[in-house]
């Protein structure tokens, strides 16, 4: 039970995945081509940079790290809310959620 | 034991990530996201970070997914048409991404002052996040409360606003 306790895995690994994922949304944010699915992958961008707030966090025992994850997810609530309006604004203005075919300003 | 849930979780996490970017339907790649915040919480939670671990779930998986399968649902979004995007993005973007990726992973893998997780390093307790929170940034907390009051109206307004138009053209019509 004790080596199972102070069994330790390097905060180098943590930073890594947090990369891969934000790389992984900026991927999607590029091949993605329906409206709602380029939303998720900005979702997921945030949280690639949300973990490494906690890794460095966790690194300085610093309180204040994941406090700052708690306002990013409180402003990722706001601005799902909001982003998920616009699509239905758009939806209702052009009938399509492909990115391709929002290509003006002008309704 | 912490190495076993790191790489399962994190594996999951990944899985899910990718998941996302090859399903064609809307839906599959909403759920796909609820299983990378399924999985990013236990990593908060290995990461000593117990609060930011319940709110991954009730925030993110809860609220944010939710109003994401919602619209999905609501929009009645198909598949989408796979088409190979512009070619900014094929020139410029996939390597930049590439290289940023590089970037990161070298400077992570060849900084020294970096330490370990361990389970037995203790959580991070409520009281000391809200010590600092209702103390030292409370400003902060207040103007985010202010956000999403304009955030909600600004969604209501958005929302309904831009049916009532509609209606007038296809009246018009």
């Amino acid at each position: 039970m004790n080596s199972l306790l102070t069994q330790e895995v390097p905060l180098s690994w943590y930073l890594l995945l947090s990369a891969i994922l934000f790389s992984l949304g900026v991927v999607g944010f590029l091949i993605k081509r329906n409206l709602i699915t380029v939303f998720m992958s900005i979702e997921l961008m945030l949280n690639g940079v949300n973990l490494s707030f906690v890794t460095f966090a966790h690194q300085w025992h610093a309180v204040k790290g994941q406090i700052f994850v708690f306002f990013v997810m409180m402003v990722a609530a706001a601005e799902a809310a909001v982003g998920l309006a616009i699509i239905i604004a758009v939806f209702r203005a052009r009938t399509t959620l492909a990115v391709d075919r929002i290509d003006r300003m002008k309704l | 034991m912490h190495l076993i849930l790191f790489i399962v979780f994190a594996g999951l996490c990944l899985a899910g990530a990718i998941n996302l970017l090859l399903q064609s339907h809307p839906m599959m790649s909403a759920l796909s996201l609820i299983v990378v915040m399924i999985s990013l919480a236990v990593i908060y939670l290995l990461l000593g970070a117990e609060f930011l671990a319940a709110a991954q779930v009730i925030v993110y998986a809860g609220a944010i997914l939710v109003l994401f399968a919602f619209v999905v649902m609501l929009l009645n979004a198909g598949r989408e048409e796979r088409t190979l995007g512009s070619r900014v993005a094929q020139n410029v973007g996939f390597p930049a991404v590439t290289a940023i990726l590089a970037v990161i992973a070298t400077v992570i893998l060849h900084s020294h002052g970096l330490g370990v997780a361990r389970l037995s390093d203790g959580i991070t307790s409520i009281d000391e996040l809200g010590a600092v929170l209702f103390t030292k940034l409370l400003l902060p907390f207040e103007v985010t409360s202010v956000l999403i009051l304009i955030a909600i109206l600004g969604a209501v307004a958005l929302a309904s606003h831009s049916g009532s138009k509609t209606e007038e053209r296809t009246g018009e019509e």
